[in-house]
């Protein structure tokens, strides 16, 4: 029954993008000119980034775009709209969805950018496969944390600014272990190396479905 | 009086913290010296931010169970709190580091975790007072705590001990166990977090029955 109504929303939600292309669109611009703007300011002088201001400006670029693109996710929805949601189907049903809906966008667009900053910035990974699992990771991750933090912020008057001040201090743990997971893959480092750190980020995922699980019902609410 | 014994326990427990923690014989380690005894304050802080902290939580939930007033106040001035123990721990240990790590603030794992954290509760206060409307704060700002408490857990106590940090604890630097030797630092050390957490549930205490009073007057006026 659940999983009927994620899947339902999650379509609709797929449907409504497709249609209006205007969510993707804009966070595709939003990438590609940020890349081009490390590029100029970064890229003029040596042509060569140090690895680890490489990966620094990458997952900077990620976390910025994954908090403009999901800030959207309910702000989008109109009253009406919201108001018809809430009675047909059930909260977890919503917040399942759109975590569902903010993963699949977050893997595109992580993967867009990467390729796109690989061709401008060149690109010093030396595992690719391991760097690709850290992205697609880093992807789940940021969707799961920033689904949650959009549906606070979007009650909030002023929720530009405040899902900023909100999402950094929550998504800081996880930024440190991905940031430090594509680092050893870019090292070409045993994959055994970052076994812990990808068990954490497992964990940290896991935790922080489960929470927006049991919370989302009483933000729904009001 | 009957309801007051623990106050009075507290006082007595500080005053015995200050006292002992300075003139107390301490053991004479290298570079620590005599800043050990900031084991009395330092760490302490932390107990009992977590402690207050926890104390927030459990408010905000039962706040979403059964919302009251009462609740709802409980847990922003628990969050305030212990938001005011994880201010004076960073200072406590930044003097401490000044004096045996070299530097006020040297990028330990442990230093940067505890400003992450004090950020998030920061935000708290940011989300609290972008609401207007009581109930709506409220509701929301308890979803936030609960959220938020549940990402300060491996923020403390897991990364930390993923990564070598200068910390006593870490990364082979000795810790809380290996004073074992000496029970005079645990004599003085126990009762320091059981007073230093006692002085913050009292400070809680005091400040959400003034804001209960408050708003009560406000109602009725």
């Amino acid at each position: 029954m659940l999983f009927k109504e994620v899947l339902y929303l999650v379509k609709k939600d797929l449907v409504l993008e497709w249609r209006q292309k205007y969510a993707f669109n804009g966070m595709l611009l939003y990438v590609s000119s940020t890349v081009f703007v490390c590029f100029l300011s970064f890229g003029m002088r040596s042509g060569v980034l140090d690895a680890p201001v490489w990966n620094a400006l990458l997952w900077i670029i990620l976390l910025f775009t994954s908090v403009n693109a999901i800030a959207k996710s309910f702000m989008q929805e109109n009253r009406g709209r919201l108001l018809y949601f809430y009675s047909i189907v059930s909260p977890q049903g919503v917040i399942l969805a759109k975590i569902v809906y903010n993963t699949l966008l977050m893997l595109v667009l992580a993967l867009i950018c990467f390729v796109f900053y690989a061709l401008v910035l060149g690109n010093p990974v030396d595992d690719i496969p391991m760097f690709l699992l850290s992205l697609v990771l880093g992807a789940i991750g940021f969707s799961t944390s920033l689904t949650m933090i959009s549906g606070i912020a979007s009650k909030a008057s002023n929720n530009g600014t405040l899902m900023a001040v909100l999402s950094f201090p929550v998504i800081v743990p996880m930024l440190l272990m991905l940031i430090k997971i594509s680092k050893n893959a870019m090292d070409g480092l045993e994959r055994s190396s970052s076994l812990d750190e990808l068990l954490t980020l497992l964990a940290i995922n896991m935790i922080v479905v489960t929470v927006s699980y049991i919370l989302f019902p009483y933000l729904w609410r009001s | 009086m009957k309801n007051n014994w623990w106050k009075i326990l507290a006082v007595l427990l500080l005053v015995f913290t200050v006292v002992a923690g300075m003139l107390s014989d301490v053991p004479r380690l290298a570079i620590l010296n005599e800043t050990i005894r900031n084991l009395y304050f330092h760490v302490p802080m932390w107990f009992g931010m977590i402690l207050i902290l926890f104390v927030s939580v459990v408010y905000s939930i039962k706040y979403l169970r059964n919302p009251t007033v009462k609740n709802d106040v409980i847990a922003y001035e628990a969050a305030k709190v212990g938001i005011l123990f994880g201010v004076l721990g960073i200072i406590t240990g930044m003097e401490w580091a000044r004096f045996t790590w070299g530097e006020y603030w040297s990028n330990d794992p442990k230093q940067n975790a505890s400003a992450i954290g004090l950020l998030i509760y920061f935000a708290y206060i940011v989300l609290r007072s972008s609401f207007n409307e009581q109930q709506q704060r409220a509701r929301i700002s308890a979803v936030y705590n609960v959220f938020a408490f549940a990402a300060l857990i491996p923020l403390l106590f897991i990364l930390p001990r993923l990564t070598d940090s200068l910390h006593p604890g870490n990364g082979g630097n000795p810790g809380f166990n290996s004073y074992d030797m000496d029970s005079s630092l645990r004599i003085v050390f126990y009762p320091a977090v059981l007073g230093w957490t006692l002085l913050g549930i009292w400070i809680v205490n005091v400040k959400s029955r003034l804001e209960i009073l408050r708003q009560r007057l406000y109602e009725n006026a």
